[in-house]
């Protein structure tokens, strides 16, 4: 995740926010011919609270309980080695399981492409799901996999020297995407 | 930062929480169909077993195989240790072979230290028990238990086990895991007494961050957990009490004693039981103790101990060793 930055500018605010997981609610509706297989696993942190947000939007387009449950892939990451070991964070899978249904794994930002590497990994020790999408808040680019979202809320296309950092009223008290300059010019590892 | 887990001692409060939360999570693997985390992927564990101890061993082999680790399994019996080789040679060996992780038990206190600062071998050493003195995941395991029944499994996340009494019953003089609990519920808050006869209590027991007495029965109202130890008669080389009839009529735990203890109170044992001696058949059968779930809570914990200290380029635990802690 990216650091704080000073001069951090918003590029998405509050109802912003609920008007992209609005959208993509509906999108998720619409690819899914009414959704009544999908399954959403939020990625920890962010993922999970923008999951349970799609969640409840998509229980009021469809009026259906749509099960909602986290993936954490801290086990599956390929840097693993390279840091100390992460504390892990909670993985919920919805009683009824992912087997044979549509997973939709929901993260805040799309960046190189290896967090969503590892929760396909972590997904394939879980069950098996008829199919998986992905949904990201903002794609920021720069993906050093070959690996795209299926429902985006904004396309932020950014330098490398420039971080995103989200930020949701359940963990930070209020709701903004925020564009700012990275303290050192090292490349983001994400 | 700490490489080594050697004693319960060792662990500072955050690193015991951050120990206990990971074990949570690891809980979760064990429901999954596929009980499997890639973790320790093409990292190689040794478990040397000095000394017997086919419970111990193979829950640490089902946590290191759950990680994905590889695993040898290296036993003293008929080995060349049988005819003679030291443990420096036998630590040379292992380094030569490469080994990423060493966990020892041995029936000599010390040698895990011994092992971990000789500089006989670069790999993290993990203390499965030795000789008297420690044997710091089954106190882990048992604060995880404590924390699961008296708490709640996610209620009690990033908490310890402040003002919770537990009370430790039977042969406290051969047992690390009573010196290992007495540690480590110090270090997470709990307030521990010691049960046993006089004859079973330590030199300096008075020095331990710890309540003693000799009186089960006035102890037990007041107590949220109770651990009862087996009365080890294979170290035992002197008669430490008159009759094993006395020991149970003063020491044992059966229903009618239980009784005194709160309703929410649990029994806890690191097994094996010798039952009928320190604790009935009844009371080991029934709800209220928690036996089995220590053997799964087991694995669970050393999942977690060996995630934090190998899943890294360095461990996630810090070091707070200090000399008088041996």
């Amino acid at each position: 995740m990216d650091t704080n930055s000073t001069d951090a500018r918003p590029v998405l605010e509050g109802p912003d926010i609920e008007r992209v997981l609005t959208r993509i609610a509906h999108e998720i509706v619409e690819r899914a011919k009414g959704a009544e297989d999908v399954v959403l696993l939020g990625i920890p942190t962010r993922g999970v609270f923008l999951a349970r947000r799609l969640a409840e939007k998509l229980a009021e387009v469809t009026g259906r309980t749509i099960p909602v449950g986290s993936l954490d892939i801290t086990m599956y990451r390929d840097d693993l080695r390279m840091h100390p070991p992460r504390a892990l964070a909670r993985t919920e899978i919805p009683a009824a399981g992912i087997d044979g249904r549509l997973v939709v794994l929901v993260d805040d930002v799309l960046f190189s492409g290896r967090t969503i590497r590892a929760a396909l990994d972590a997904l394939n020790d879980i069950g098996r799901p008829r199919a998986v999408q992905l949904a990201v808040l903002v794609d920021r680019g720069h993906r050093e996999l070959p690996i795209r979202a299926d429902y985006v809320g904004k396309n932020l296309p950014t330098s490398l020297r420039e971080t995103v950092k989200v930020q949701l009223a359940e963990e930070d008290g209020r709701d903004a995407v925020l564009l700012g300059a990275k303290p050192d010019a090292k490349a983001a590892e994400h | 930062m700490m490489r080594h887990l050697i004693s319960a001692a060792d662990l500072t409060r955050d690193d015991a929480v951050l120990i206990l939360d990971t074990a949570e999570e690891m809980a979760r693997v064990a429901d999954r169909p596929i009980k499997k985390l890639p973790a320790l992927r093409g990292r190689t564990v040794c478990n040397l077993f000095f000394e017997d101890s086919t419970r111990t061993r193979i829950s640490f082999e089902a946590a290191e195989k759950r990680l994905s680790a590889d695993v040898i399994n290296f036993a003293a019996k008929g080995s060349s240790v049988s005819k003679g080789e030291s443990l420096k040679d036998t630590a040379q060996t292992l380094e030569a072979m490469g080994v990423d992780a060493v966990v020892i038990r041995h029936s000599a206190s010390g040698a895990p230290y011994r092992l971990a600062n000789s500089g006989w071998i670069d790999a993290p050493v993990i203390n499965a028990g030795d000789g008297t003195h420690q044997h710091p995941t089954q106190a882990l395991l048992d604060a995880f238990t404590m924390r699961r029944r008296l708490i709640g499994p996610d209620a009690g996340i990033g908490q310890g086990l402040d003002g919770r009494r537990v009370t430790i019953v039977g042969d406290i003089l051969h047992s690390r895991v009573a010196r290992s609990n007495v540690d480590l519920l110090h270090t997470l808050g709990a307030e521990v007494t010691l049960v046993a006869p006089p004859t079973l209590l330590p030199v300096g027991v008075d020095s331990w961050p710890c309540e003693v007495s000799y009186d089960l029965d006035a102890t037990l109202p007041k107590t949220d957990a109770v651990m009862m130890l087996r009365v080890q008669r294979e170290r035992m080389n002197a008669a430490f009490f008159p009759t094993e009839r006395e020991y149970t009529r003063r020491y044992g735990l059966d229903a009618e004693r239980l009784a005194k203890a709160p309703g929410h109170a649990i029994v806890m044992h690191p097994g094996p039981m010798v039952r009928g001696m320190e604790i009935t058949a009844e009371v080991a059968d029934s709800e209220r103790c928690t036996v089995v779930e220590q053997v799964a809570n087991g694995v669970h914990t050393r999942m977690a101990v060996l995630y934090l200290l190998l899943g890294g380029n360095e461990p996630a635990v810090s070091h707070s060793r200090t000399e008088e802690n041996k």
